[in-house]
């Protein structure tokens, strides 16, 4: 009877050793699938256990982590959260994070490798651990004046202002904003609600910021980008002259494309290239899209940054796209920035902080110091140039032509002494184009001899001017307030 | 290890009787007391509110109790086998902690959400404890020669019949909890008759085949070198297969079903040492688990959810899921007692205390947790190997081979190697019914490894006297 026995020993030996090898499948070879699951909610609430670390802008705390004394230890609170939203984002137990508390994650939750010194001394010292800080490129009061000047007349859009010489984001503002406090709730119900209403169409997605995530159509500002293949190749100079016809039939169809109220360029049959860009000229610029070619305009809006896949500033930016160009047609129409071009507000702010900087871009970036938790730096932001676009003299010569423009356009919030270099637009898109709203936008930068700030504003729709609006009433009066803003501390 | 540690308390001169290795098993008692208040300190130096005295005093208590059956066991079973009771005093000490440690969740968890503080289940597990190890002392005190039980083998099987099916027969207001029909409600008490019938079913299985040995080795045909027994002699084995299958219809409990065919099927086999048992009782049970696969829906559940727990995460597979992403975060080394979330799991105190361990102690701890269990088997089965007599070496069998195989079914489950089931860890897991059955268990256990190990003579039924005239002549030593 004893072998039996001596069997079924060896047979229960036989089943613990087959337990631990399916929990060395499980603990040691698949852990970290699912330590990572994002169902797996032991490391959220690992990180809410954690004193997350500040998103400090212009000195102040506008994203902060609190004691509760509840289950969760710490909630997450923002300092006039719609106004930071767009930068800070949100950071939420059910739906996740967005903006930079996604994508600053690492260092806000202590986990970043900058901070492991900091980590083993916690582990040793039982000192509380927390997380690092990250201090913003954001000047609080040019934010605050792009997100006002957008919220006043209850407009949608989105604004963002670059200091030319380096690519530091200086505001970037979207609307409608949200409020992050109401997502990282600690009440379930509270973020839910907050959730569907932030993501409804209905409210205009106020979750989605339209800085760095939408593309639209960048009308006339696109000529910018025309001008500058034009001038770079050597195909045109300022004074070159174009037709200066009310309408144009596109090549190959019947479709005429209108100048702008259907009016002439100028009074001759002719309008120099400045004078086109001044009045911007919708028959000049599809001219003289086809005189610089497919080739010339893409490699030109390459160098500005369209079609870069992987921006992160360090927020993810959505490609911005000159779009497909299959016949010459097509190519007179992406010329004055319609059809299939599609801009990010940011992408748009870039060419007019490239131009400011005499052609070399300078790759935009929203993060100035990450701070170890006791405000030491643990790492600073250096400008990084991300190529140049045009040579310095291209750059001045567009930048005397958008003088030119800004100094004929209408006088709303204009500022006294100082010269502004300019280019507006009004970009149709939709269904029914000449029955939608179009979008209006406003590019800029000053002063034009010394520019401290970039500025591009896209206002959605028309505003609250419906068919007549355009990118020079609309937008244009934001764009203005935004320089005079950031320009206060300067001068 | 047992031999490693030198052993002095008996004092015994060589050749005289042998050690009794009681004080090996103080020895290993307090090993258990020291490991168990370190786990318990961890728990505490983890929460909050720091270390309090407290945990001392509950060191003493926890000492003090097993001390009480450490000299039961001196008087009442000298010889037993000196590993047993503090592996089982370790993983009760351990299911204590864990349970203390998940009921500090519970109250951090209410009062985030301002209700007041839950009922935790700690107080009850404790007295179950005491319980426990008071039935531990009264049926070694009562069972002084395991031989007598065999007397009752038939008694012990009906009980246990009955006790077994009971809850199924009975309707589901008294019976039923979270779906399973196991469970007899006395008010507020509930007991789970199955765990004694374990028992109960296994005495009789051994009484009936020490009695009935020689009708299970009578060859049938051969078939492919190997004897198979006659189809008449195939009806205990199809009358217990018979009866899981009863007991998964009727009471749904895929566990109890399982550890039952299973022991009864090892034991016919170490009766009849022929493995022609085992290939045909292992046919019979892939047979019923297809049925029951196809037929339950209960059971179909629980197989899908096995094989992706992730499929249905929000219905039936969330415990698994949950189980799983303990496991995976606890890694190797674990988040540390009381560092980590396994409160996160469902029913994490009961079915699901080891995936507790494995997340808090890591793949070492559930590894650690797994010897110790294997320990308890291994010396079970060899008091069986080293008993005289047929009963004693089939019901100790039966009684560690119950041990391994229910680890092994509610581990494989909670680690998804196997579906899960629904039995409880014996001795870690909350539950009353579970510690009072396993502690009669063991001390039946005991019972047997002091009957292997005593010197004959030293115990059991006194030897009937002789009748005077068969009485020897004696030779008397001339001076």
């Amino acid at each position: 009877m004893n072998t039996p026995l001596r069997r079924v020993a060896l047979a229960v030996i036989g089943m613990i050793v087959l337990l631990l090898a399916n929990a060395t499948y499980i603990q040691v070879v698949n852990a970290d699938t699912y330590r990572t699951d994002p169902r797996n909610r032991r490391v959220l609430l690992d990180e809410y256990s954690r004193q997350r670390g500040q998103i400090i802008a212009g000195g102040l705390p506008v994203a902060n982590s609190v004691e509760t004394g509840g289950q969760l230890r710490f909630l997450r609170t923002y300092l006039n959260g719609p106004l930071y939203a767009p930068v800070t984002g949100y950071y939420s137990l059910r739906y996740g994070s967005g903006g930079v508390e996604n994508a600053m994650d690492a260092v806000l939750n202590g986990s970043d490798g900058r901070l492991f010194v900091r980590r083993v001394s916690d582990l040793i010292t039982g000192r509380e651990p927390s997380g690092g800080n990250v201090e913003l490129t954001i000047n609080p009061a040019i934010q605050k004046a792009a997100y006002e000047g957008l919220t006043r007349k209850g407009y949608t859009g989105a604004v963002v202002a670059i200091k030319p010489s380096t690519g530091e984001i200086l505001a970037m503002a979207s609307t409608p904003s949200y409020d992050p406090n109401r997502l990282s709730s600690h009440d379930g119900a509270v973020q839910e609600a907050a959730w569907n209403a932030d993501t409804s169409p209905q409210n205009h997605s106020p979750l989605t910021n339209r800085a760095v995530a939408v593309t639209y159509p960048p009308g006339s500002t696109f000529k910018l980008v025309v001008t500058a293949a034009a001038l770079e190749a050597g195909r045109a100079t300022p004074d070159t002259p174009l037709p200066a016809t009310p309408a144009l039939q596109l090549q190959g169809t019947t479709t005429l494309l209108h100048n702008f109220a259907d009016q002439p360029c100028g009074g001759g049959a002719t309008a120099t290239l400045t004078q086109a860009l001044v009045r911007s000229c919708n028959t000049a610029f599809a001219q003289l899209a086809t005189i610089v070619g497919e080739n010339d305009l893409r490699k030109q809006a390459q160098a500005l940054g369209v079609g870069q896949q992987d921006l992160n500033i360090p927020i993810p930016v959505a490609p911005s796209t000159v779009g497909a160009i299959p016949d010459i047609a097509a190519l007179e129409q992406s010329g004055i920035g319609q059809r299939d071009v599609a801009l990010t507000p940011l992408q748009n702010a870039m060419i007019a902080a490239t131009i400011a900087n005499g052609g070399v871009r300078m790759k935009p970036q929203l993060v100035r110091n990450i701070l170890a938790p006791d405000l030491s730096v643990l790492e600073s932001f250096t400008p990084e140039q991300a190529g140049v676009a045009m040579s310095r003299f291209t750059a001045s010569e567009i930048r005397d032509m958008m003088v030119a423009a800004e100094n004929s356009y209408r006088n709303d919030g204009k500022i006294s002494g100082v010269t502004i270099a300019a280019k507006t637009g009004t970009a149709e898109h939709g269904a029914d184009p000449k029955n939608t709203p179009p979008h209006g936008w406003y590019v800029a930068f000053a002063p034009a001899n010394n520019p401290q700030v970039a500025v591009a504003v896209v206002v959605e729709d028309g505003g609250d001017r419906n068919l007549e609006a355009t990118g020079g009433s609309l937008a244009a009066p934001i764009g203005r307030a935004v320089i005079a803003a950031a320009l206060q501390g300067v001068r | 290890m047992a031999d490693a540690v030198p052993v002095q308390d008996t004092g015994a001169a060589p050749g005289a009787l042998p050690p009794t290795k009681r004080g090996l098993e103080l020895i290993m008692l307090a090993f258990a007391t020291i490991v168990v208040t370190t786990a318990l300190v961890l728990v505490e130096l983890n929460q909050p509110q720091g270390l309090t005295r407290s945990v001392l005093y509950d060191g003493a208590a926890y000492l003090a109790l097993f001390s009480a059956a450490h000299i039961a066991v001196r008087y009442l079973a000298p010889y037993a086998d000196p590993l047993i009771l503090p592996c089982v005093a370790l993983l009760n000490g351990l299911g204590l902690v864990v349970i203390h440690r998940l009921d500090l969740a519970d109250e951090t968890t209410a009062a985030s959400v301002g209700s007041p503080p839950p009922a935790g289940n700690l107080p009850h597990q404790i007295a179950w404890t005491a319980l426990g190890l008071g039935l531990f002392v009264a049926v070694l005190a009562g069972v002084r020669d395991h031989r007598q039980l065999a007397r009752y083998g038939y008694t012990c099987g009906l009980v246990g019949l009955g006790a077994l099916a009971l809850p199924g027969l009975l309707p589901a207001a008294l019976s039923e909890v979270n779906g399973a029909k196991i469970w007899l409600r006395f008010g507020p008490l509930t007991i789970q008759p199955g765990e004694f019938a374990k028992i109960l079913i296994m005495i009789f299985v051994a009484a009936f085949l020490v009695t009935k040995r020689d009708l299970f080795t009578t060859a049938g045909r051969s078939v492919l070198g190997m004897e198979l027994p006659r189809a008449r002699d195939l009806a205990p084995l199809l009358m217990a297969w018979g009866l899981s299958l009863a007991v998964l219809a009727l009471e749904k409990d895929l566990g109890t079903s399982l550890l039952f065919f299973g022991i009864v099927l090892v034991l016919i086999y170490v009766a009849t040492e022929r493995a022609s048992w085992l290939v045909i009782g292992l046919m019979f049970f892939l047979g019923g688990a297809v049925m029951s696969d196809l037929l339950f829906r209960h059971v179909h559940r629980r197989v899908t959810a096995w094989i992706n727990p992730f499929a249905d995460y929000d219905g039936a597979g969330y415990q698994m899921a949950q189980s799983l992403f303990g496991l995976g975060t606890g890694g190797v080394f674990g988040t540390g007692l009381g560092a980590g979330r396994p409160d996160l799991v469902p029913e994490a105190h009961t079915d699901f205390i080891t995936a507790a361990i494995g997340e808090e102690l890591g793949f070492v701890g559930l590894a650690a947790v797994l010897f110790i269990y294997l320990l308890v088997v291994m010396r079970g089965m060899r008091a069986a190997l080293t008993v005289r007599d047929t009963f004693g070496k089939l019901l100790a069998a039966g009684l560690s081979f119950a041990i391994g195989l229910e680890v092994f079914i509610v581990v494989g489950g909670v680690t998804k190697l196997i579906p899960l089931t629904g039995l409880t860890a014996p001795f870690l897991a909350y539950g009353g019914s579970s510690l009072l059955a396993n502690y009669i268990l063991v001390a039946l256990l005991l019972r047997i490894s002091h009957a292997a190990r005593a010197p004959a003579g030293a115990s059991g039924p006194r030897k009937p006297v002789a009748p005077l005239a068969e009485a020897r002549t004696e030779m008397v030593q001339r001076p």
